[in-house]
């Protein structure tokens, strides 16, 4: 019980914020409500770009692939994204402040449409974007209402745990705004920073040090391949580097990037954007992996039971069997589990609040969505020009209370697994709109229909690949089943992980053949679109 | 005019090498099925080298920061309607 009253503490914290937030707002416009009216200093401006690119995967979704894959998750997930995303901030990030500060832009899709002359083609974007990013805010709610369902041992049932998180994420994003969401989203991030070096000290004293639970890893055959990189190949740890470039493609990463009071407040988030990584993720990763040898904790025990039945006897079950076997062998859960296993009570309650934090991080998705929807469709539409820049204020808000009911409702009725599939074809897909923002600030030649051929081609290849998943069942561990074969060489594959191109992460040909339509297509595409007047405004001579 | 403009290319060599440096040292095939030695007695030898990457990259991006800094876009100003 004392978990869920520090919860509900959190949840109370957040929830002042938002107000906070609301009282100190400087006008009742668009740019102040959706942008904080471009006024966010250096501090805050790391920790919520930082906190808005943290999902619940960061913490537990980290951990619990470490724990079935080891080491490996770190290189995969962490490192590619400590080099790419900074990267990207530096390179395209910079510009999208430039530019929106210069033209007034709020969304990428104003961006676009602004740059290539295009109108329909924007709201094709648009629409593309907001399919991609909808189920993070449903599996928000549903991670919301386990979380709440556990640490209160039942007390709290799914049903309530989902109304609750979802109507205090909705009020302080109603109330807050982007100011509120961005507060809320820097002192998530010392959460977050603060637990992992928490988790591990206290891991540690439980387990006796880690040094024993190494060696005996490494002593064992079934868990040493956890130690090292040999379960992979080097092709698939290569196409994990795509993924992080989804980052700044997406919406509310790019507006975001709006939101600096100055330029040189990117300086300081591109430096140590690596370190925040560190600090989350080899926690995370490093704790994930040692969860192998607590089999003094019960549930964990049971996981590792599962685990080896799938290994010794997995092909000879059936369907809904291996199915059982794999959801009791899943590692989500397992981070949690270690603290309760270890930790003091209070202590393991302050965890769980950092866990609370973590589900809770679709906060800058709902605003993105209602800020695309007010910006791109209602006003782009003439409604702000027909009642007003508050009108537009309050369309935004009713936006936030619609979505997040809708995200409600779905979450009550619809299983998790249907977005955890969502959510992985989400990174591919913005990592193959990438294209897109490069080619609008990079390259004069660019035009409106090699945007509309990058966005088809990302929406019909996320729906095809997806297809696949859903419709071929996993495989047994350590095979593939063919798809799409020509000439006894295998196109397409259905892994235990998903679906593979060559070998390679779907992502990898997604990004590529968008890149290249974008290229072609403009090529292709007249010359006198946009006029000289519109690329004037984004590049010299 | 033109030395500026050559310092501004160099610049910019150096900083995509810099990147495609960190990129390829990311591919660590050579710790691939390696786990020991452990690293402070309890970190994997590929997972030592990865946090060590990040610290590493966490420099790198201090040192593009100085070189690739477009400066000009901060005294941008809107323009006239």
């Amino acid at each position: 019980m004392i978990a869920a009253a520090v919860v509900f503490a959190y949840l109370g914290v957040v929830l002042y914020i938002g107000v906070f937030a609301f009282r100190t707002r400087r006008t009742d416009g668009a740019e102040d409500f959706f942008l904080a009216g471009r006024s966010l200093g250096p501090a805050v401006f790391l920790l919520s770009l930082f906190g808005s690119n943290m999902t619940a995967f960061s913490i537990l979704g980290a951990s619990g692939h470490a724990f079935a894959n080891g080491i490996v998750t770190y290189g995969l997930m962490a490192s590619s994204s400590a080099l790419v995303i900074p990267v990207s901030l530096l390179v395209i990030g910079t510009r999208l402040w430039s530019l929106g500060k210069r033209h007034g832009f709020i969304t990428p899709v104003q961006m676009f449409r602004d740059r290539w002359e295009c109108g329909h083609i924007g709201t094709a974007i648009f629409a593309v974007q907001t399919v991609l990013l909808v189920p993070y805010i449903i599996i928000a709610v549903i991670g919301g209402g386990t979380t709440l369902r556990t640490v209160t041992d039942g007390a709290v049932p799914f049903w309530l745990g989902g109304a609750i998180v979802s109507l205090v994420v909705m009020t302080y994003v109603f109330l807050g705004g982007m100011r509120g969401t961005a507060w809320v989203n820097a002192f998530q991030t010392v959460l977050f920073l603060l637990f992992g070096a928490v988790a591990v000290s206290v891991v540690s004293a439980g387990m006796g040090g880690f040094s024993g639970a190494m060696e005996s890893l490494f002593e064992s055959p079934a868990t040493a391949p956890l130690l090292t990189r040999e379960r992979i190949s080097p092709l698939y740890f290569l196409s994990y580097t795509f993924i992080p470039l989804s980052s700044i493609a997406f919406p509310h990463i790019a507006i975001f990037c709006l939101t600096a009071r100055r330029l040189a407040h990117f300086k300081k988030t591109i430096v140590f954007y690596p370190i925040c990584m560190i600090l989350i993720w080899l926690p995370s990763v490093f704790l994930g992996v040692v969860a192998n040898q607590a089999r003094a904790v019960p549930a964990i025990e049971a996981k590792l039971e599962a685990r080896a039945t799938l290994a010794s006897s997995g092909a000879a079950l059936g369907v809904e069997e291996r199915d059982r076997l794999r959801i009791q062998a899943g590692g989500d859960d397992v981070i949690l589990r270690l603290v309760e296993g270890y930790a003091p009570t209070l202590l393991a309650a302050l965890l769980a609040a950092a866990v609370m934090a973590a589900v809770m991080a679709s906060d800058s998705q709902i605003l993105a969505l209602s800020t695309m929807f007010t910006e791109d469709v209602f006003a782009y539409y003439g409604g702000t020009k027909r009642y007003g820049d508050a009108v537009q204020v309050r369309t935004g808000r009713l936006f936030v209370i619609i979505l997040t009911c809708v995200a409600y409702l779905i979450a009550l009725r619809i299983p998790q697994s249907i977005f955890d599939l969502a959510t992985q074809y989400a990174f591919a897909g913005y990592a193959a709109l990438s294209p897109l923002l490069v080619a609008a600030i990079f390259w004069r030649r660019s035009t409106k229909w090699g945007a509309l051929a990058s966005t088809v081609w990302t929406a019909a290849a996320v729906a095809a690949i997806a297809m696949v998943q859903t419709m071929i069942p996993a495989p047994v561990p350590g095979t593939e089943v063919p798809v799409l074969a020509i000439g006894g060489l295998d196109i397409v594959t259905r892994a235990t992980t998903g679906a593979m191109v060559f070998g390679l992460l779907p992502v990898v040909p997604m990004t590529l053949i968008s890149a290249l339509l974008m290229v072609l297509v403009s090529m292709l595409s007249p010359r006198a679109c946009p006029g000289r007047a519109t690329l004037a405004r984004y590049f010299a001579g | 005019m033109v030395v500026q403009a050559t310092a501004i290319r160099v610049k910019t060599a150096l900083s995509a090498f810099l990147v495609a440096a960190l990129y390829v040292l990311h591919q660590d095939f050579w710790f691939w099925r390696q786990a020991r030695p452990l690293v402070f007695g309890v970190l994997p030898i590929g997972l030592a080298y990865h946090a060590a990457f990040t610290v590493a990259t966490s420099v790198v991006l201090a040192v593009l920061v100085k070189l690739l800094w477009p400066a000009a876009l901060e005294s941008e100003r809107p323009p006239r309607e």
